[in-house]
C-alpha cells in the first residue's frame, strides 16, 4: 500500500470532548448489555428468553436485522453511485456512507448472530453444504461478501487509493443489492404466507433501502457537523439537500406501494392475507401501522420536506429521524403480520391472531444493534473523521 | 308413472329418509356431476385432486410413474377420528418428542350442520412430506432434505443452524425447534425409528384404533392408500392446495 495509513492523519480531534466521550460510552454499554443478553440466550435457551414460538418463529430480532441490513444496502448503494459517477452532489458525503454501511450491517449481523439457535454450525455447513435454492443462504453469503468488499474499500479510501476503492465499491454495491433482493425473497417466495408472498416485496425492500440509506446519510452527516460544532460547507449542504430530495421521492414510491399492497388484499386473494392486513388496519398492529409506519414514517416526513422545500436543515434532520423510526416499525409490522394468522385458521378454537410482543431480552438485543451503530458512528468520526471530510474527486 | 300422477301422491317428507338413503343420493349426485360435467367439476372428485397433489406432471394419469419408490403417503379417513390421541402418544414415545413440541396432533372444530345444530369434527395433522416442499427449498444448509428414495422429508440435525426459515415456510405448522438437539425437528414417517428397521407402518398408524390413518406406497396400485385415493366415488382432498407444495397426506370421509 503505497500511501500507508496513519490514524494521526484521519483522526478528528474536534470530536474528542468529555461530553461526546460519554455518549460513546453509553452506546458501547448498550451494545455490551444487549450482546450479553443475546449470549445468555444460548445458555438459558432461546425459547426461555425470547418470545418466539412454534407458530411465530420470527420476531423483532429478525425485523430489526432486516432494518439494519436494508439501511446498510441503501448507504452502500448511494455511496457507490456517488463514487462511480462522481460530480454529483452526494459525493462529499460518500466516505462516511461507506463506513456507516459497514457499521449498520455489523449491527444487523450481531442481531442475527444471537437470534440463530446454532450459529456455529453456519460457519461449517454454509460452506460444505450450501443450498443454492435458499434465499437465506444467498443473503448471508452476499452480505458477508459485501462487508469484505466494503472493509477493503474503506481501507483504500483511508489510504487514498481511490481508483481501486471505486472498483471495490462497485463490487460491494452489487453484492449488497443482490443480498437485499434475496432478503426480500426470503419472505416473498413463501407460498404458505399470503401476506408475504408476491413479487412486490423484493422491489419494496430495495426502494426501502434507498429511503433508509438517504435518511441515514442526512442524519449522520448532520450529527457529524453538530459534534464538531461546525457549519456545513455549501457542498455538503447541497449533498444533504440532494439526499433529502431522494427521501421525498422514495417516500412517494413507498406510499404508492403501500397503498396498492393493502388494496390488493381486500379485492381478492387468500383469506389469510386479508386477515393479516386487518391486523394492521384495525387489529393488534394498528397503532404501529397508522401512527408509526404511516404518519411518522411516511406522511409527516414527506409533508415536512415539501413544505420546507428542503431548505431547512432541522426539518430535513427531523424528517430523516421520522423516516428511520417509520422504517423500523415497518419492518416489524411486516415480519409479525406475516405470521400472526394461524395456519389452521378456524380449527382448534384458534384465536384470529397469535400474540407476540418482544421480551425484555429481545428488546435489549435490539438496543445492542442501536448501540453498535451509535458507537460505530462516534468512533468512526473520532478516528477517521478527517477522511470523511475529504472531498477529493474520486 | 306419469308426472301428473306423481304430483297427486302425498309428500312423505325428507325427514324420514334414513341417512343411508341420503348418502346414496349424494354419492349418486357426485358421480353424475363427475361423469357428465367433466373438467371443472371433476376437480371436486378424487382423481383430479390426487393427481394434482401427487405430482405436478399432468401426464401422471396416463400411467407415468410416481416420483418415488416407495412413494410414502398417508391417507386420513377423517370422519373416523374420535380424538383418542393414541397416535400422539405413540409418536411421542417412539420418537422421543419433548413435551414442548409435537410431530403430529389432532385439531378439532365445531361445525354447524343446521341453523340449530353443530357437530364436532377432528382432523389429525402432521408433516405432509410435500413433493415440492417449501421447507427444503429455503434451508440454507440442506439440513432438511427430501429423501431421494422414499420422498420422506428428513432432518440432518447437525447441519441445522436454527434460522427457523423452514418453520416460517411450512404451510402446515409441522415443525418445531427441539432444544435438546438444537435443531428443528419434525415427522419423518418414523423412518429412523421404525421403517428403517423393517417395520411397514408408522407408530401413529399402528396405534390408531379407529383405522383413521392409512400408510403406504402410493406408487403401488395394489396398496390400500392407492386404492383409497383412486376411488372415483369418494372426495379426496389435501390441506392448503393453493400453496403449491403438493402434499402427500390426503384426507377423505370414508
Amino acid at each position: 500500500m503505497s500511501n500507508g495509513f496513519s490514524l494521526a492523519a484521519t483522526a478528528e480531534p474536534k470530536v474528542v470532548t468529555p461530553g461526546l466521550n460519554k455518549v460513546t460510552l453509553v452506546f458501547v454499554l448498550m451494545a455490551m448489555v444487549g450482546v450479553s443478553a443475546g449470549l445468555y440466550a444460548f445458555y438459558a435457551g432461546h425459547h426461555n428468553v425470547y418470545n418466539n414460538t412454534r407458530e411465530m418463529p420470527w420476531g423483532i430480532l429478525i425485523s430489526s436485522y432486516a432494518f439494519f441490513a436494508i439501511t446498510s444496502t441503501g448507504l452502500c448503494l448511494l455511496a457507490a453511485i456517488s463514487h462511480i459517477f462522481g460530480g454529483n452532489t452526494l459525493a462529499p458525503l460518500a466516505n462516511r456512507m461507506v463506513w456507516m454501511s459497514i457499521i449498520t450491517i455489523i449491527g444487523g449481523f450481531t442481531l442475527i448472530g444471537v437470534e440463530l439457535e446454532s450459529p456455529w454450525r453456519m460457519a461449517i455447513y454454509n460452506v460444505t453444504s450450501p443450498n443454492l435454492t435458499s434465499n437465506i443462504w444467498w443473503m448471508g453469503t452476499l452480505y458477508g461478501m459485501a462487508v469484505g468488499f466494503m472493509f477493503l474499500e474503506f481501507f483504500l479510501i483511508l489510504t487514498k487509493q481511490y481508483k481501486i476503492a471505486v472498483a471495490l465499491g462497485v463490487l460491494g454495491a452489487l453484492a449488497e443489492v443482490a443480498a437485499n433482493t434475496n432478503l426480500g425473497a426470503v419472505f416473498a417466495t413463501l407460498g404458505g404466507r399470503p401476506y408475504w408472498y408476491g413479487a412486490q416485496l423484493p422491489i419494496y425492500f430495495l426502494a426501502s433501502s434507498f429511503l433508509s440509506g438517504a435518511a441515514a446519510t442526512v442524519l449522520f452527516t448532520n450529527f457529524a457537523h453538530s459534534m464538531r460544532k461546525q457549519k456545513m460547507s455549501d457542498t455538503v449542504y447541497t449533498g444533504v439537500q440532494s439526499a433529502s430530495k431522494l427521501i421525498a421521492l422514495m417516500l412517494l414510491l413507498i406510499i404508492v406501494a403501500t397503498a396498492w399492497r393493502f388494496i390488493s388484499f381486500y379485492v381478492g386473494g387468500a383469506e389469510q392475507g386479508r386477515l393479516a392486513a386487518n391486523a394492521l388496519m384495525n387489529g393488534p398492529l394498528a397503532t404501529n401501522f397508522w401512527i408509526f409506519e404511516v404518519c411518522i414514517g411516511l406522511l409527516f416526513p414527506i409533508g415536512l420536506l415539501i413544505i420546507t422545500k428542503m431548505k431547512s436543515l432541522p426539518a430535513m434532520t427531523t424528517a430523516s429521524i421520522m423516516v428511520l423510526v417509520g422504517q423500523f416499525f415497518s419492518r416489524y409490522d411486516l415480519v409479525v403480520a406475516g405470521q400472526l394468522v394461524p395456519q389452521y385458521d378456524g380449527w382448534d378454537n384458534l384465536p384470529t391472531y397469535f400474540s407476540y410482543l418482544p421480551s425484555a431480552s429481545e428488546l435489549l438485543v435490539t438496543m445492542a444493534g442501536l448501540g453498535i451503530v451509535g458507537a460505530g458512528f462516534m468512533l468512526g468520526e473520532r478516528f477517521f473523521g478527517k477522511a470523511f471530510e475529504d472531498h477529493a474527486e474520486h | 308413472m306419469k308426472m301428473k300422477d306423481l304430483e297427486k301422491l302425498n309428500d312423505e317428507g325428507i325427514e324420514n329418509i334414513p341417512s343411508e338413503e341420503r348418502r346414496k343420493f349424494l354419492k349418486f349426485g357426485l358421480s353424475v356431476t363427475g361423469v357428465f360435467l367433466g373438467g371443472s367439476v371433476l376437480s371436486l372428485t378424487s382423481a383430479y385432486k390426487a393427481n394434482a397433489a401427487v405430482g405436478s406432471m399432468p401426464t401422471m394419469p396416463k400411467g407415468q410413474k410416481f416420483p418415488y419408490s416407495p412413494h410414502y403417503t398417508m391417507v386420513m379417513r377423517q370422519n373416523h377420528c374420535i380424538d383418542c390421541e393414541l397416535c400422539k402418544e405413540a409418536c411421542v414415545k417412539t420418537n422421543h418428542v419433548p413435551s414442548y413440541g409435537y410431530r403430529t396432533t389432532i385439531l378439532e372444530q365445531e361445525r354447524p350442520i343446521s341453523p340449530t345444530k353443530s357437530e364436532r369434527i377432528f382432523m389429525p395433522v402432521l408433516c405432509n412430506h410435500c413433493n415440492r416442499p417449501p421447507c427444503v427449498r429455503v434451508c440454507p444448509t440442506k439440513a432438511t432434505f427430501k429423501d431421494k428414495k422414499t420422498g420422506i422429508v428428513m432432518m440432518d440435525y447437525k447441519k441445522c443452524i436454527g434460522c427457523k426459515t423452514c418453520m416460517a415456510a411450512c404451510p402446515y405448522n409441522a415443525r418445531y425447534f427441539n432444544e435438546d438437539v438444537r435443531a428443528v425437528d419434525k415427522c419423518d414417517f418414523c423412518f429412523e425409528t421404525r421403517l428403517s428397521k423393517g417395520e411397514i407402518e408408522t407408530a401413529c398408524v399402528a396405534a390408531c384404533p379407529a383405522d383413521v390413518r392409512v400408510f403406504g406406497d402410493l406408487a403401488d396400485p395394489n396398496s390400500r392408500v392407492y386404492k383409497l385415493i383412486h376411488s372415483p366415488e369418494k372426495v379426496v382432498w389435501v390441506l392448503r392446495p393453493e400453496t403449491g407444495a403438493l402434499p402427500n397426506v390426503f384426507y377423505m370421509n370414508d
